[in-house]
């Protein structure tokens, strides 16, 4: 293997660890982790107890079908489809990027947009606002996915 | 000789323009980063020039029940989603725009399908099975046929 060979080869190597840093799976799903953590701190003030979030309740929360919002909206799947990896689709004909952090990765990085569709989306299918253990719980099992 | 196809010349352009001023259906597209991030979230932008200023405040001042879905913004993005709507609607300038016709000066619709302009636009020519299909889901779907809809284009029909 010639001299410029290996330099070029190691040139590539720092480059793709610093691409790595910037896109990686795991830095984006280091700022979930830190949602996640934020939320753990207020489920703990309030409870002692607290042991952790659980992706299978999160899981049974997007599958569920409470109906106590609006009554277009009665469930998390009425848009968002019936599986956290596929494509959905809002009332008025859009897509909507899956929800799982698989295949959005970009999804739950930004705090204040995070905020605003729970707001928004909790009002709309639960008629009420969310827990941050129910936020929680819904983030742990779209991490999963 | 030459005069008089000059003037013909001239009269066929002014009735040629005319037809295509008729059919012209293009409209301003949107310009403006919040308007495109918010509204563009769940639906396409639909271009301000579709509903009287009165229609847009009154959309803007009802998101938290908005056609059946919680879409409430902070205060600070509904003024500035307000003002740019109210700023370009239908009857912002000196003239009013198409989407005007039919309308009296009272009326504020909250949805672009049901002025008279859009209806008499879509009445003979969209079949039932278009609106029934499942990608287009919705009349609020307006790419789903006008393809350069987000770029204000709509003279694909």
């Amino acid at each position: 293997m010639s001299t410029f060979s290996i330099v070029s080869g190691r040139r590539l190597l720092i480059a793709a660890v610093f691409a790595a840093c910037f896109v990686s799976g795991p830095a984006v799903a280091g700022m979930l982790q830190d949602t996640i953590a934020r939320y753990t701190a207020e489920v703990t003030s309030a409870d002692k107890g607290f042991t952790g979030f659980s992706a299978e309740r999160g899981r049974m929360l997007f599958f569920s079908r409470p109906a106590t919002g609006k009554p277009d909206t009665p469930s998390c799947t009425s848009c968002h489809s019936d599986s956290p990896v596929t494509v959905g689709q809002t009332r008025a004909g859009k897509e909507i990027a899956p929800m799982a952090l698989s295949r959005t990765p970009d999804r739950y990085t930004e705090s204040k947009k995070l905020a605003k569709w729970f707001r928004r989306n909790c009002k709309s299918v639960l008629g009420r606002v969310c827990t941050a253990m129910e936020k929680g719980d819904f983030l742990t099992f779209m991490a999963t996915q | 000789m030459l005069v008089k196809s000059i003037v013909t010349l001239a009269v066929a352009a002014t009735v040629l323009s005319s037809f295509m001023a008729q059919a012209d259906e293009r409209y301003r597209p949107v310009d403006d980063k919040v308007v495109i991030e918010e509204c563009g979230a769940c639906h396409m932008a639909f271009q301000p020039q579709m509903l009287p200023k009165k229609s847009w405040i009154k959309i803007m001042d009802g998101l938290s029940n908005h056609f059946g879905e919680d879409a409430s913004l902070d205060e600070k993005a509904v003024s500035h989603i307000k003002k740019y709507h109210v700023e370009h609607a239908a009857d912002s300038g000196w003239k009013d725009g198409k989407f005007m016709r039919g309308l009296s000066d009272s009326s504020a619709p909250l949805r672009i399908t049901e002025t008279p302009y859009w209806v008499r636009e879509h009445r003979k020519e969209v079949p039932d099975w278009a609106w029934n299909d499942p990608t287009v889901k919705s009349k609020a779907n307006c790419i789903a046929c006008h393809k350069r809809g987000n770029q204000g284009d709509y003279d694909d029909d």
